[in-house]
């Protein structure tokens, strides 16, 4: 992977007060985050906590209150924020007919891919592969991609605009063990040759153990947040994943 | 060609090539989207539009079934959002609904049977005002999805993903449902209630078992379109059968080929 921009550190990006209500249930409330550029944080928490719920209020896609502040601590200033995102699936039958092009081009132009293939979107898309060596995938549909070669289509996508928070909601559900390696290994590269904050939610607690700069758990609200092990040693962690998984855990 | 000696056979055909590759487009998005079943209930909801139309004194049926047809569409897909149960159920219940408050309306009276042309509809009998009328929706139709398909195809693969791309969901899916409900409603005196969807959905489901891209997929659900609605027309004239019911056995004769020709070469 080539280096698009060394993280400056500088980027601040605050979640503020995140809250989110279905009718009267409260899916969660006060959600307070800090992230900075070139560092990977990780949500974790058990199925139905919010983690994807809260994914989505980031994205603006469900109502929700709170708000998400973008500041350059170089210049001082707010700015707006753009965001990168990797889904869990997508919505393909064996049968789609849809080529990588097709994907891309839908998402990043105009230039309408039923009628033709725009040669500049098709150079703009193959720049956003070369970075994840998935050049030779163009052509390909989508739905016969390995989960491995779909992630890296998919966070091509999410960094071709540059950025400057990636949020993946557990992109590794479909992918075998060696995937899944390789992929937060790929991460983990990104955090160092992209200027943007990551945002992971993840099951996958070896991996965050091993990965992850800060950890959340969220539990319908944030319950522990902090570095690896403050998070795994929280009373919190214990009530929510059972007392056995620290131990479990290589946490140095 | 001896069939093209009558006008009205005349203006058939070119009904014909105006409605089918019209649906052969739309119908590409429907598979995608997976709104097969939203275009089915829209279809049912014609007669409710004249019912309602009938209540309110409108002499002109075609008026007041899209009228209606346009709010059901955007009424459905508000509900959609809102509600947690699956999108089948809710349509399902909204379009049970409607048809069985139009059938008790247009029913009263023992009327029914003037209506029930409707269900098959007879494209023999259209006339050049209402080939006017088709040609705009067919232009535009061709003009939103030279401007929308693309985020249409975007929203269909991940909602999510669309909204951090920053496309407006909300915007494009009512537009979509809009279009889909006018369009409906101006071929549904020629194509029938009974038959609309499959003319929607054959050949965009026969595209998608040959296509590796979204050219081709548009390509050969048009191209299907337009050759069962021809042939079918061709069809039905020398065997003296119903057309709409005629383009609808060959478009699924295509698919049926087709979906064996994909599953024994790809």
């Amino acid at each position: 992977m080539k280096l698009i921009k060394s993280p400056c550190g500088l980027h601040c990006i605050k979640l503020i007060d995140f809250g989110v209500k279905f009718g009267d249930e409260v899916i969660f409330e006060h959600v307070n985050l800090h992230v900075h550029c070139g560092s990977l944080t990780m949500v974790i928490g058990e199925n139905g906590a919010g983690k994807s719920t809260l994914v989505k209020a980031v994205l603006d896609e469900i109502p929700h209150t709170g708000h998400l502040e973008f500041k350059d601590l170089e210049e001082g200033k707010l700015k707006r924020i753009r965001i990168g995102y990797v889904p869990q699936k997508l919505n393909v039958e064996k049968n789609s007919p849809v080529s990588v092009y097709d994907m891309m081009a839908c998402y990043c132009s105009k230039a309408p891919a039923f009628l033709y293939k725009s040669k500049a979107v098709k150079a703009k898309i193959l720049d956003a592969l070369s970075m994840f060596e998935a050049e030779e995938l163009l052509d390909l549909k989508v739905c016969n991609l390995s989960g491995g070669q779909l992630q890296r289509v998919l966070l091509a996508m999410a960094v071709m605009d540059k950025p400057n928070l990636l949020v993946l909601d557990e992109p590794m559900s479909g992918i075998d063990a060696k995937g899944t390696a390789q992929f937060y290994k790929l991460l983990d590269e990104m955090k160092h040759k992209f200027d943007m904050a990551i945002i992971l939610i993840s099951h996958d607690l070896d991996y965050v153990a091993k990965y992850a700069d800060n950890v959340v758990l969220l539990d319908r609200g944030v319950v522990e947040c902090g570095k690896v092990g403050q998070v795994f040693h929280s009373e919190g962690f214990k009530k929510i994943f059972g007392k056995g998984e620290i131990e479990s855990h290589d946490l140095s | 060609m001896t069939f093209l000696n009558y006008d009205f056979m005349k203006l058939a055909l070119l009904a014909i090539l105006i409605i089918s590759p019209l649906f052969g487009m739309l119908g590409t998005m429907i598979v995608s989207k997976k709104m097969a079943f939203f275009s089915d209930a829209l279809g049912h909801s014609a007669l409710t539009g004249i019912a309602v139309g009938l209540i309110f004194g409108v002499k002109n049926t075609t008026l007041s079934m899209m009228v209606f047809a346009v709010v059901f569409a955007l009424l459905l897909n508000a509900i959609a959002r809102r509600v947690a149960a699956s999108n089948d159920t809710i349509i399902s219940v909204f379009s049970s609904t409607s048809l069985a408050i139009g059938l008790v309306i247009l029913s009263r009276g023992g009327n029914f049977s003037k209506y029930s042309a409707m269900l098959v509809g007879d494209v023999l009998s259209i006339t050049k005002t209402e080939i006017i009328y088709l040609g705009v929706m067919f232009g535009l139709t061709l003009v939103f999805w030279i401007l929308c398909s693309n985020q249409l195809q975007a929203i269909s693969l991940n909602k999510t993903l669309a909204r951090s791309k920053n496309i407006p969901i909300r915007f494009y899916e009512d537009a979509f449902a809009v279009l889909v409900a006018l369009v409906v409603m101006v071929s549904i005196k020629w194509v029938g209630i009974l038959i609309i969807n499959a003319m929607l959905i054959l050949p965009a489901a026969a595209a998608c078992n040959l296509s590796a891209n979204l050219r081709e997929y548009h390509f050969f659900a048009i191209l299907y379109a337009l050759f069962s609605g021809v042939a079918g027309l061709i069809v039905s004239y020398y065997t003296d059968v119903a057309t709409g019911p005629t383009i609808v056995i060959i478009a699924a004769a295509i698919y049926l080929g087709t979906f064996l020709y994909g599953k024994r070469y790809q």
